[in-house]
């Protein structure tokens, strides 16, 4: 009697669940904190930093690294990539589960986030480029839980429902590309209207193609990223079509994410040279910029084309890891290190421990969710009842 | 002559814009907004400010802020810069060792510029905020979600926030006093002001007073006041004896309103919604039509090598057969040929035996 007890709390204390399970407790903790005594009680906010890592972190890197299901759907759907077919689902779920988590971080940062409705069934602010965020990111996030739900419906068996969806594939994927096209590139033009706040190399009016082009660049990653991660552990829920293409998926989205680099690179160049910004690059911020754009862009622009004609597969998937940080990199410095450069050091923003801790909680809440919807639903592996025509 | 003109440009404007009510951002064109007509502003001429802060105290007073830690009479709080904050509407700065002014102190007020064209209203996606036809830029806090994107675009820093409050935070900044001035009584730190460093009226004739004392007193200003095309142009104008950027001011905003500065990007959302689902059905049925050529071609490429094959089989089967019957005739011919052969060998044989015998019996008989 008292073996089976130890065994069975045994078998769920494993070293991932307690260090979630204590990462979820605290990210409890500061979420009572945050709703009861404010936002001043748990964040570094001020009102020369209205926006901190919950914008710079769960916001622009969320919406950028989920950007691997409208890349994968559009690949495999619009540009007939069949070869690359078992890789859809994965992605769109992860998608859909960074969309979510971006819409729950918002309701922490919002002062008031019961309102969020308001910018459509109030008062419209057309005007705003974050009504186009808002507005897109709502519908977004609705046509990834109905690109998901196949998966949901074959794994509840609601048969009928799951074959309509199924016929909408093509419709739902276009209108995916196109909210993804506005919001991404609308992430960047969020600071168009600043342009005395944010750094000249940082700041161009190709803001939005340069956050549009980049979400390519995240998605491609963050797919061969995510990919290595669920065969490491959820080897034993691939079927034979995932294990095959497995291999396929790194080095054609490596290949990808390789020649979108390279075009991301020039598009940086052309907006220094836009802006005639090149004194700029022998400053301190200009050697950061020169960082980020070599060490960040440049780089696995480079190490990606070796990996892929080497068909080293642990280069790609180490570089796809150095492109996720890089993107990472990119949007705290258009956010945060770059934004109020002008401000001396002491008005400057710096996160508060509580602001990261909801960062690091909701990312967990994500990986359990993605665990407990990949061990029972059919993401990598087909339905046996389904079988392969989606 | 120039006064008439502007008015009537300013009516152009007015009619223009009252068409699309208020303060909708306009896109990129030639159309040049300048500001409603008959709108009121504040001048602040720091010539003849003297740091008291009794326009703090004012508006203090009659906007019903908080009580502050120390006494609007402490003036060592000038020894530190500020900013405004949810409990101040407006501050003031000294700066010291300003050379205009034989190397000692010069004041700032700062409180809301009340663009013509705020960037604030421009980035507000629920419209809380709204640039009214008294010239005052005013907050309705009972639509706002708290997303503080207004504090991001205000290229003067001065929109707050009540980031202590959990349930009910507001933005908080100056609004000109807009129930009183709507009342035709003065913002309250203009009737503070004791020195007339302050001038509240019609934003024209602001501009005019602020051009006749630099043109009375060239050597006590410096020739430009600040707010007249800043970001489009303020309703609060500035005269100083210093430079601008002297006593703390921006002198690198340049003129273009805020909402012209994300109209390109705005007005790029409906040329991707209307595009980009052809363009991207197109690339979908120039895939499906390859991969439908693709394979009819191999279907066909499939069925001409079967057809191939077939015949070329028949042909060798036809070969194999005739070869086989060939080679079966030989055979036979052959057999029949080594039977003829083995027959005749026989017979040749048993005619030995024959012989043999015929002489074995000859030799009996000789014996």
């Amino acid at each position: 009697m008292s073996d089976e007890a130890t065994t069975t709390s045994k078998s769920y204390l494993t070293p991932f669940n307690v260090i979630a399970g204590i990462i979820v407790i605290l990210g409890l903790f500061i979420t009572a904190l945050r709703f009861t005594k404010g936002l001043g009680s748990v964040t570094n906010l001020s009102d020369y930093n209205p926006w901190g890592i919950w914008i710079g972190f769960d916001l622009l890197v969320g919406v950028a690294l989920a950007a691997g299901g409208y890349v994968t759907s559009a690949a495999v759907y619009i540009f007939g990539m069949k070869k690359y077919h078992s890789a859809v689902r994965p992605a769109i779920l992860t998608g859909f589960l960074g969309y979510a988590l971006v819409v729950v971080a918002l309701n922490y940062d919002v002062g008031r986030p019961w309102r969020l409705p308001y910018p459509f069934l109030v008062q419209q602010g057309t005007t705003s480029l974050l009504f186009e965020v808002a507005a897109c990111v709502a519908l977004y996030l609705t046509v990834l839980f109905i690109e998901f739900s196949p998966a949901a419906m074959e794994w509840l068996g609601i048969r009928r429902a799951r074959n309509i969806v199924v016929k909408l594939t093509l419709l739902l994927t276009i209108f995916g590309v196109v909210l993804s096209t506005l919001h991404q590139s609308s992430l960047g033009a969020l600071f168009l209207i600043a342009p005395a706040k944010l750094h000249p190399l940082w700041y161009s009016p190709y803001l939005p193609v340069f956050f549009f082009v980049s979400s390519i660049i995240a998605g491609l990653s963050m797919v061969i990223f995510e990919g290595t991660m669920s065969h490491h552990f959820f080897a034993d829920k691939m079927d034979e079509e995932h294990l095959k293409e497995k291999d396929t998926v790194v080095l054609g989205f490596g290949k990808a994410a390789s020649l979108v680099l390279a075009s991301y690179f020039v598009i940086k160049v052309i907006g220094v040279s836009e802006g005639n910004n090149w004194h700029l690059l022998g400053t301190s911020y200009g050697l950061w910029f020169l960082v980020e754009l070599l060490g960040f862009v440049g780089l696995p622009c480079f190490l990606y084309a070796i990996g892929v004609r080497e068909k080293k597969l642990k280069l790609i998937k180490w570089t796809a890891v150095w492109t996720v940080l890089g993107i990472i990199v990119n949007r705290f410095n258009v956010c945060l290190v770059a934004f109020n450069w002008h401000l001396p050091s002491s008005e400057r923003y710096f996160p508060h421990w509580m602001e990261i801790g909801i960062s690091v909680f909701l990312v967990t809440v994500g990986v359990i969710v993605y665990r407990f919807i990949v061990s029972r639903m059919p993401v990598l592996y087909a339905h046996p009842d389904y079988p392969k025509e989606h | 002559m120039s006064i008439s003109r502007r008015r009537f440009l300013g009516w152009l404007g007015a009619a223009g814009l009252s068409t699309t009510v208020g303060n909708t951002a306009k896109a990129a064109s030639n159309k040049h907004f300048t500001g409603y007509p008959e709108s009121n502003g504040v001048l602040f001429d720091n010539t003849r400010c003297i740091g008291c802060r009794k326009c703090e105290e004012g508006c203090n007073k009659v906007n019903e802020l908080p009580q502050p830690d120390r006494p609007f009479s402490d003036l060592s709080v000038l020894d530190t810069k500020r900013r405004t904050t949810a409990k101040k509407y407006t501050i003031v700065n000294r700066y010291d060792n300003i050379r205009s002014n034989g190397y000692g102190p010069m004041y700032r007020k700062v409180q809301c510029n009340h663009c013509l064209e705020p960037a604030c209203a421009s980035a507000c996606f629920v419209r809380a905020f709204s640039k009214t036809e008294t010239g005052a830029v005013i907050y309705d806090a009972s639509v706002c979600v708290g997303c503080r994107y207004c504090m991001i675009a205000c290229p003067f820093e001065i929109p707050t926030y009540e980031y202590d409050s959990a349930f009910t935070p507001r933005v908080m900044k100056c609004t000109m006093c807009y129930p009183r001035i709507s009342k035709g009584l003065l913002p309250g730190c203009v009737e503070a002001c004791p020195t007339e460093a302050l001038t509240y009226g019609k934003r024209e004739d602001l501009l005019r007073i602020g051009r006749e004392r630099i043109r009375t007193f060239p050597e006590r200003y410096v020739d430009y006041i600040y707010g007249e095309n800043e970001m489009g142009g303020t309703s609060w104008l500035y005269i100083s004896g210093a430079s601008y950027k002297e006593i703390g001011m921006r002198e690198d905003l340049g003129i273009t309103p805020a909402p012209k500065l994300t109209s390109g990007a705005l007005s790029g959302v409906p040329i991707v919604a209307g595009l980009w689902p052809v363009l991207l059905t197109g690339i979908y049925a120039i895939n499906k039509r390859k991969q439908k050529i693709e394979k009819d071609e191999k279907e066909q490429a499939v069925l001409s090598a079967v057809k191939k094959a077939e015949a070329e089989a028949e042909t060798k089967l036809t070969d194999a057969i005739q070869k086989a019957e060939k080679e079966k005739a030989t055979a036979i011919e052959k057999a029949v040929a080594k039977a003829l052969e083995e027959a005749a060998k026989a017979a040749e044989e048993a005619a030995d035996t024959d012989v043999q015998e015929a002489d074995k019996k000859s030799t009996e008989e000789d014996s």
